[in-house]
């Protein structure tokens, strides 16, 4: 059935046919709340607002713009819905990540599902109750006070029985009555903070999800095209000849797209085995070694983004001074399902299933590339196997939808694992200088330089009256020409790892240099109270216990902030001296997220987050030479398994004074800053170096 | 070669007519629509293509049509034709998924697991499943969910 749906798809028609429900809209207030980084903004059609549909069966339907990556949006939503509308959580179904269906949506990252789209839905069914309240009033005759909502059904609180069901009030009418300011529930929550099971569980479980590449449309071809062999290497020349001589083949030129196209993925990638072609040589550029110096020496002074004080000042104060230079390597994205899209062109519409965390920026991009109004596009991201920031762009959705309507076939585009590598929008490699200043135990000055992380959280948050923080480049654009020698892009809690990794070690740094516990300098040094009992609480569940670093436990903390949600984890590791080879014990994360609307739903977040940062701090690397990306499958570029998993432990903190936080990117930012602590307290050797591999490991303790 | 190749795949005997070298992969998503067995790298890497040929989990991107010739195949499709499999049920009640996109690959090799080894501890589950990649982390809870499923079959549910 799920297929059905998706192969040909709902109509908004088929969901908003006059007649068939309550509609409540919206101004268009979520616009107001963008982030600005992002190009293509644009405030939703104030006639396309509608957060919530209800159908004369009295089911439900929740329409966001967000996507299904994995994160839970689909459950969080309609938890959300259920709780103001007052009806029962299995009664509501939800539509995301469908341009023609769903409200207008940025894209889904920067963990702003929770803080942004769940209120807006929430908003939108409290005033949906609040209509059909003052609905049943006039058509029972009884007070609007008088009246209760529960499970879709309204009564009267005195006799029950005196009641009308949300879809017998709707049924055949067409209201488009608002009400201005009602308010959401502040308590007495009946769904928000319960663990319910994820809504996506049956169609995952049974292997009935459809992802962008499971849509099978009659006359289907897939594409294979033709790609060079390094970034910056141009297409001199192509012998398609040898390739079309396959039964089936057919291949499509545009500038420079050349697609092998045919029934099957499989013979079509065969055949553009052999295609004969030509690439002019990139020019010669740095390698994953050269990049940092590469960095140095190509940036422009980095730009002064914090400042206070006097640095002079927090020189002449400070009794000691640690200066230290940090660096990540470029790490990948790697989602399990491949960037895939299938596009169908049938009547001047155009349609694009897509692996997309932006559906509606893809849909921009489809139409400005077909040359066709905005509207004649819908982009549809149902299922998308994971995203972490790198599938925001989707370039494959726009090549599937050139070569559909080259072909006049619907046209389906998945990438190769190794496609998937050399297309992905890194994680920036950055280099994170920091020079600080100590005295009796207090933090006196801190001058920090970034580049090419960004700089978000590389202000500290500790007390430090003499500061200065710059930085040069970063993933979201605005790097010095040929910095990076491909693109780079958003992952998961971007910059912030790096800046964390880089503060947090060298705030353990300074405990050494203090001869003071890492927790009781922290707590020394800082004022901010939610990270104050973000530490204080992880500390007290691991077990911890005051104690010099290095105390040869193998224990590292570190404390971070992402979008106001705050973040203390503590590792165990032991350290192979002979190999280099850590081994992750235990990982304990505190997290403060605001109220949490789905407990369960934080902690799958919480652990996904350990395993992949486990990823970047030990393991993942992108090396590269020459504009050609080497690790390109998962065994030049190993991601954590099984075998990696530490026993973990989430704490949630109870804090249901602050509105609810994003949760899928905070609880990684901490990883790098803990297991390098970790590995320094175990062993003594001070690794600076992330990925901390075991050739790292080795020559840090080499060196200490 | 082109050829008729004929298995039975979720208890059906089927016949595919095609050139037996290509992988059971595409054969299964592409020619037969069975989209449920995922691709993940292509080169036996990742365990999203898992499936169970003759009580073996197989890559099905580095098995030839020809391999199955006469075998029983099961896939994600076939595996709760008849209510969900107890596995199936666990990774429901662990939530033992995010993206969903590793999922069937996951249950598919921990059916394989099961089959062979009905009260694996947990080490012997974390070491069968090692190849099987899965990006979201869901790991514990997939652990969780075979253990699970084991004791389910262990009292004859
Ligand atoms: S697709 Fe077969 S192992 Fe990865
Ligand atoms: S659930 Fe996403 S890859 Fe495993």
């Amino acid at each position: 059935m799920a297929e059905q749906a998706i192969a040909t798809p709902m109509t908004r028609r088929d969901l908003l046919g006059a007649g068939a429900g309550l509609f409540v809209f919206f101004g268009a207030d979520l616009e107001a709340q963008e982030p600005v980084r992002l190009p293509g903004r644009q405030s939703g059609p104030s006639d396309f607002n509608a957060y919530l549909k209800i159908g004369a069966d009295g089911r439900v339907t929740c329409l966001g713009g967000k996507v299904e990556l994995g994160q839970g949006a689909m459950t969080e939503l309609a938890m959300a819905l259920a709780e103001e509308l007052a009806v029962a959580l299995d009664t509501v179904d939800v539509v995301l990540g469908d341009t023609d269906l769903c409200p207008f949506d940025m894209g889904t990252f920067g963990s702003m599902c929770t803080p942004l789209l769940v209120p807006a839905v929430r908003r939108a069914g409290a005033e949906a109750k609040a209509v059909l309240l003052a609905m049943t009033a006039e058509r029972l005759n009884v007070p609007a006070g008088q009246l209760r909502a529960e499970a879709g059904i309204i009564s009267e609180s005195s006799h029950p029985s005196n009641a009308v069901t949300y879809g017998q009030l709707v049924e055949g009418k067409r209201i488009e009555r608002r009400l201005a300011n009602v308010p959401v529930k502040t308590g007495a929550f009946q769904v928000m903070g319960s663990s319910p099971r994820r809504r996506d569980g049956p169609d995952k479980v049974t292997g009935s999800a459809r992802y962008a590449g499971d849509i099978l449309l009659p006359g289907l071809l897939h594409a294979a095209i033709l790609r060079p062999p390094a970034h910056g290497a141009s297409l001199k020349s192509a012998d398609t000849s040898e390739a079309e001589k396959i039964p089936g083949v057919r291949v499509v030129r545009e500038g420079s797209l050349v697609a092998v196209l045919h029934e099957r993925p499989d013979v079509a990638r065969a055949a553009r085995e052999k295609v004969r072609a030509e690439f002019d040589n990139p020019p010669a550029g740095p390698d994953d070694r050269t990049i940092f110096d590469h960095f140095l020496k190509i940036a422009p002074e980095p730009r002064v983004v914090a400042h206070s004080g006097d640095l002079a000042e927090g020189e002449r104060l400070a009794a000691a001074v640690v200066e230290q230079t940090y660096l990540n390597s470029y790490v990948a994205h790697a989602p399990m399902e491949t960037h895939s899209a299938t596009a169908q062109v049938e009547d001047g519409k155009v349609t694009v299933w897509a692996s997309s965390q932006a559906p509606f920026q893809v849909k921009n991009a489809v139409a400005s590339a077909l040359g066709v109004t905005a509207e004649k596009v819908r982009v549809i991201s149902r299922y998308v196997g994971g995203g972490f920031g790198g599938k925001t762009e989707a370039d494959q959705g726009v090549e599937a939808a050139r070569l559909a309507r080259l072909t006049g076939k619907p046209v389906q585009v998945v990438y190769s694992r190794e496609e998937e590598f050399f297309y992905d929008r890194f994680r920036p490699a950055a280099v994170m200088k920091i020079r600080a200043g100590l005295a009796n135990g207090k933090i006196v000055l801190w001058d920090g330089q970034v580049y090419g992380a960004g700089e978000r959280e590389a202000d500290p948050f500790y007390e430090i009256p003499h500061r200065r923080i710059a930085s040069v480049g970063g993933w979201q654009g605005g790097n010095p020409p040929g910095m990076h020698p491909f693109s780079v892009g958003a992952w998961r809690a971007p910059s912030v790892n790096s800046n964390t990794f880089a503060r947090e070690s060298h705030i353990d740094l300074l405990a050494a240099k203090a001869a003071m516990d890492p927790l009781a300098f922290r707590l020394n040094n800082l004022a901010n109270g939610r990270i104050r009992r973000v530490l204080e609480t992880a500390a007290r569940e691991f077990g911890w216990t005051p104690a010099g670093t290095p105390s040869g436990r193998g224990f590292g903390m570190a404390c971070g902030v992402y979008s106001n949600a705050c973040n203390a984890t503590i590792a165990e590791v032991a350290v192979n001296r002979a190999t280099g080879a850590i081994q992750v014990k235990r990982v304990l994360m505190a997290l403060d997220e605001g109220m949490v609307v789905n407990p369960d739903g934080m902690r799958q977040q919480a652990e996904g987050s350990v395993m992949m940062g486990l990823g970047y701090s030990l393991g993942e690397e992108i090396r590269f030479r020459n504009g050609e990306v080497l690790s390109n499958n998962f065994d030049s570029y190993r991601i954590p398994r099984f075998s990696w998993l530490p026993k973990i432990q989430i704490v949630l903190l109870d804090n249901p004074d602050t509105p609810a936080l994003g949760g899928g990117e905070p609880p990684i930012i901490s990883m790098g800053a803990a297991l390098a602590n970790a590995v320094f307290d175990a062993v003594g050797a001070r690794v600076l170096q992330l990925p901390m591999t075991p050739e790292r490991v080795k020559a840090a303790l080499a060196q200490s | 070669m082109e050829r008729s190749v004929s298995f039975t795949l979720n208890g059906q005997s089927t016949t595919v007519k095609t050139d037996d070298e290509r992988m059971l992969l595409w054969v299964l998503r592409s020619d037969l629509g069975l989209t449920g067995t995922k691709f993940g790298c292509g080169e036996g890497l990742c365990g999203a293509c898992t499936v169970i040929v003759e009580d073996e989990a197989l890559r099905s991107c580095a098995t030839p049509l020809k391999q199955v010739a006469g075998k029983r195949v099961l896939t994600i499709e076939g595996i709760g034709q008849h209510g969900l499999h107890a596995i199936q049920r666990a990774f429901l009640s662990h939530q033992a998924f995010q993206c969903g996109y590793c999922t069937p690959g996951m249950i598919l090799s921990a059916y394989a697991l099961l089959l062979k080894t009905p009260h694996p501890t947990r080490e012997q589950v974390a070491r069968h499943m090692e190849d099987n990649l899965c990006r979201c982390g869901a790991h514990p809870r997939i652990l969780d969910a075979i253990q699970e499923a084991a004791g389910a079959a262990k009292a004859g549910a």
